[in-house]
């Protein structure tokens, strides 16, 4: 009876201890690809926002030159 | 500042963060889960306005050595920028923590000293917009500008590290360095810091090329 609880036991510490193993990812999301889907939405608003940097630095080097000449 | 080369490296360096950050492997953890991922977010803000203060800092002390107007705008511009990467910080902060510590706000002393650290910054605003005669507003945002930098020194850096706190590295938690041992995250995180610290002293020498044009147009 006593080896019987004790073995209960150690099973059970043995499920939380698998759990940090096994801790939910977005594994699904890698086998489906939707992880892709992320990628390109955040690599859009990415290119979106470097886009709005490089046209205003182009305009403020044209208005720089401006002045210089 | 008009130069190029740094922001080329300052787009591939972030472009691959905003792709290698969601697909390679990170350690399986728990409660934090996929959120460790924040680490190349949340903490290059942090890191990126450091370094933006600390060239605030540098140009608060050029001004005051030289009376130049132009390096109390470049002060000016990179605390604006600076604060704005806070502001940033804060806000993703406080979302990573509402799912992971069980709230957005904990009263973690690197909080606390942190939003601290921002109100000082935001009295600088304040401060600078009171004031109309070019050279005074200079000179003493020049004076403020460098004891709130001396102030973010020990709320930022010292006085967290003191503490028990929930921040990884603080108080008794493991740093994320223990966390990224498998090379893994280290991969992503320091291109991110570069990257990201390229992008603020991108978007600081905008805003500066567009006062000291707005600056020459008024005194010539």
């Amino acid at each position: 009876m006593r080896k019987a609880s004790i073995l209960l036991i150690l099973l059970i510490l043995l499920t939380t201890v698998a759990q940090a193993q096994q801790a939910e990812m977005a594994d699904r999301m890698r086998s489906n690809g939707k992880i892709y889907v992320v990628v390109l939405v955040l690599a859009t608003i990415f290119a979106g926002i470097i886009l709005y940097l490089v046209l205003l630095d182009r305009k403020i080097s044209k208005i720089e030159n401006n002045r210089k000449s | 500042m008009s130069r190029w080369w740094w922001k080329i490296l300052c787009i591939l360096l972030l472009g691959y963060v905003v792709a290698a950050g969601f697909l390679m492997p990170v350690p399986r953890l728990d409660i934090l889960n996929e959120t460790i991922r924040n680490l190349y977010f949340h903490v290059p803000m942090w890191f990126t306005m450091m370094l933006l203060f600390t060239i605030a800092f540098w140009y608060s002390i050029l001004y005051l050595r030289t009376g130049n107007l132009k390096h109390d705008i470049y002060a000016w511009q990179f605390t604006n920028t600076g604060i704005f990467f806070s502001i940033l910080g804060m806000a993703t902060g406080m979302e990573w923590a509402k799912y992971t510590w069980g709230a957005a706000w904990s009263n973690d002393p690197k909080q606390l000293c942190t939003a601290l650290c921002m109100l000082i910054y935001f009295a600088y605003l304040i401060l600078r917009g009171g004031m109309k005669d070019d050279e005074k507003r200079a000179r003493i945002s020049a004076v403020y500008n460098i004891f709130a930098y001396a102030m973010m020194i020990p709320l930022l850096g010292v006085l967290p590290r003191m503490v028990d706190s929930l921040h990884p590295g603080n108080g008794g938690n493991p740093a994320f360095k223990q966390y990224d041992l498998d090379n893994n995250m280290k991969l992503v995180f320091y291109p991110a810091v570069i990257g990201w610290i390229l992008l603020g002293v991108w978007i600081g020498s905008l805003k500066t090329r567009t006062e000291l044009i707005k600056f020459h147009r008024e005194n010539i």
